[in-house]
């Protein structure tokens, strides 16, 4: 005989301790500690922070630990958390061009002002597994260092701007639009198209950016210049009227130069494609500049068919805490709509059939 | 007691409030789709944030909540928003339809009437009706701007050509008050009569795609049909095993691998209050 399943409160509270138990791992080992989390798993750190939408390397790390490791899940952890906080105002635009770098380089001109500064890159390594690490090691001998360099780094855009062969950006005077408190419409102006992909997934505009590159939508880019450092946080607070800084944060900034062909009202020029996240994010920053530069294709009056650059499109589908939270809603029951289907296609077999005897 | 730390009901004032005015909104144009700042909630998108937003804006201490999935109470995403709201407001909770005030649900609606004293909030994954006919939302707007549902009508056409008759078994699209086209979310079309003239408040709750709308009390809500084929609730053709019910919307469920099956209500309180009756007749 048929009884209704029941019991799911205690099923729920059963599944969560037993997750509880294998996010621990076996009580004999150490446990591993968010301070660990945040030094040595700094670039997955820098990805939640930057998916999270909310800089707080010590929260991003807890969320991280707390989700096994689920860099998703670990960001919309981080995302329900700051949705609860309350907002005392907005700081001032960054100013990465008095970015104290630790990464800078330009592949567009073999040198320029600045230099080209390589910082804690993976590029040039093999990819070898390092068998050492599996054991515990002393702590490795501290790099060179060389004196700072005190030189000023203009940015290679603004190089070029001066010569009157880049797009000068549209400078905006107005408040631009919180993505987080007013939902986006469209068609949605820049700055919501770059807060919308600053918090995107990276590997959703890895692959549109690479799409670009594969002629969906290409714009032939050059990396003007990547730059990865600390930047000031300045607010101002309305009693004082004059701008303080409450900290720094490490940012990577990513311009790409594209190919312009000119239109009616314009000469032939670059322009720019953008990207700016949180932490130590080049890959992502790269992308999110290809994908920048595509979708301003409408407003240069070029084609716009291509996946990449329609901004419904993309911008409805980056995000990946949306994204997984529809895909995973799957798995809710949906057996009250399959019964309708299953009635419906009865029906119509039903109908096909008795339309083949008769 | 609610959770100590957060706010009644989880959001904040101005949350609440900025929410209650996109329903009011919602009330006033009734069946329009009206965009508000959709906050990221601690349970996932598509699991019933909108929903619970707007529960988490209209419940007051006095309230007491009922949240079905399929019909039931007892359903795993269920348990954990009637858990969410006894935790972050501490509110009375309850599995029957008559002693609730607020009913949030997922695909159904209860098989009792409700009441002028009660709300019913469906959580909906996508509210755009049109969606499938046409992805872009800036295109749907300007189509409910000028009223054009001629994709629709053509959709359904195209059904009964194909079919004999329409195709839709659920999200069954209906007209609010003879002007907007709705999606009354993934409810079966078997449900659809009962949002008609209905005396309680239905309200509608799209998180992920940060929409609210609304269907006031005692509101025209017509299933799109054509006059040769009207429309038609589907149910299977049994009745409950449990209660005797040949009225109420049914699952079906597989009891064996060799075909065995059987039928018993989806919506639980439904049934058991039906099997207390005949227990206490008897």
């Amino acid at each position: 005989m048929y009884v209704a399943t029941k019991g799911g409160e205690r099923a729920i509270s059963a599944a969560h301790a037993w997750l509880e138990a294998v996010r621990r791992g076996p009580p004999g080992r150490a446990e591993i500690a968010t301070d660990q989390i945040a030094d040595q798993l700094g670039l997955a750190v820098d990805r939640v922070m930057a998916e999270g939408s909310c800089h707080d390397r010590g929260l991003a790390a807890l969320a991280i630990k707390q989700a096994r490791g689920d860099l998703i899940e670990a960001a919309f952890l981080l995302r329900a958390y700051r949705t609860t906080l309350p907002r005392f105002g907005s700081s001032r635009p960054l100013d990465t061009g008095a970015m104290r770098l630790q990464r800078r380089i330009s592949a567009t001109y073999k040198d320029l002002p600045g230099g080209q500064v390589l910082g804690p890159t993976f590029d040039y390594t093999h990819r070898l597994l390092d068998f050492r690490l599996t054991a515990e090691s002393e702590p490795a001998q501290p790099p060179p260092e060389a004196a700072p360099d005190s030189a000023v780094t203009p940015r290679v855009t603004e190089l070029l701007a001066r010569e009157g062969l880049m797009q000068r950006e549209v400078s905006y005077d107005g408040t631009p639009g919180d993505l987080t408190r007013e939902p986006l419409s469209f068609p949605a102006d820049r700055p919501l198209r770059l807060q919308a992909l600053a918090r995107g997934d990276e590997g959703f505009l890895l692959s549109l950016g690479y799409s670009t590159q594969r002629g969906y939508g290409g714009n032939h880019p050059f990396v003007g210049e990547i730059r990865m450092g600390d930047v000031a946080v300045e607010l101002v607070p309305p009693e004082l009227g004059f701008a303080i800084s409450i900290g720094d944060i490490t940012v990577t900034e990513c311009q790409m130069v594209n190919q312009f062909k000119g239109s009616r009202r314009e000469p032939p020029q670059f322009t720019r494609g953008y990207g700016l996240v949180f932490g130590h994010g080049e890959r992502k920053a790269m992308a999110m500049a290809l994908v920048d530069r595509a979708l301003r294709a409408a407003e240069l009056g070029e084609a716009s068919d291509a996946p990449a650059q329609q901004q419904e499109f993309v911008l409805s589908h980056c995000d990946n805490v949306e994204a997984t939270g529809f895909v995973e809603h799957l798995k809710l029951p949906h057996y009250v709509d399959f019964q309708s289907e299953l009635e419906n296609v009865r029906t119509m077999r039903a109908a096909v059939a008795a339309g083949s005897l008769g | 007691m609610h959770e100590p730390g957060y706010n009644f009901a989880y959001l904040d004032e101005s949350t609440k409030r900025m929410i209650r005015r996109a329903i009011l909104k919602a009330v006033a144009i009734p069946g329009h789709q009206v965009p508000f700042g959709a906050r990221e909630m601690p349970l996932p998108y598509g699991w019933g944030t909108g929903g619970i937003q707007v529960t988490a804006a209209v419940i007051g201490p006095t309230d007491v909540l009922k949240v079905i999935d399929q019909g039931a109470d007892d359903t795993t995403n269920a348990v954990s928003i009637r858990r969410f709201f006894a935790r972050t407001a501490g509110v009375a909770t309850t599995e029957r339809t008559a002693d609730a005030t607020i009913i949030q649900t997922r695909h159904r609606i209860p098989e009792r009437p409700l009441t002028e004293d009660q709300i019913l909030v469906y959580q909906v994954p996508i509210p755009e009706p049109l969606s499938r006919l046409e992805p872009r939302i800036a295109e749907t707007r300007r189509l409910h701007s000028m009223a054009d549902y001629g994709l629709m009508h053509v959709k359904l056409y195209e059904d009964i050509t194909k079919h004999g008759h329409i195709a839709t078994a659920y999200a069954y699209p209906v007209i609010v008050q003879s002007r907007y086209l709705m999606c009354p979310s993934p409810i079966p079309a078997f449900d659809n009569p009962k949002m008609h003239m209905m005396p309680a408040l239905q309200l509608f709750g799209a998180g992920r795609e940060k929409r609210i709308y609304a269907v006031p009390p005692w509101t025209e809500v017509r299933s799109l049909d054509f006059d040769d084929h009207p429309f038609r609730p589907i149910r299977a053709p049994h009745a409950c095993a449990l209660c005797g019910s040949t009225e109420s919307y049914l699952d079906e469920v597989i009891t064996d691998d060799q075909g065995g099956r059987m039928y018993v209500c989806s919506d639980t309180d439904y049934c058991n209050e039906r099997q207390a009756l005949a227990g206490g007749a008897t």
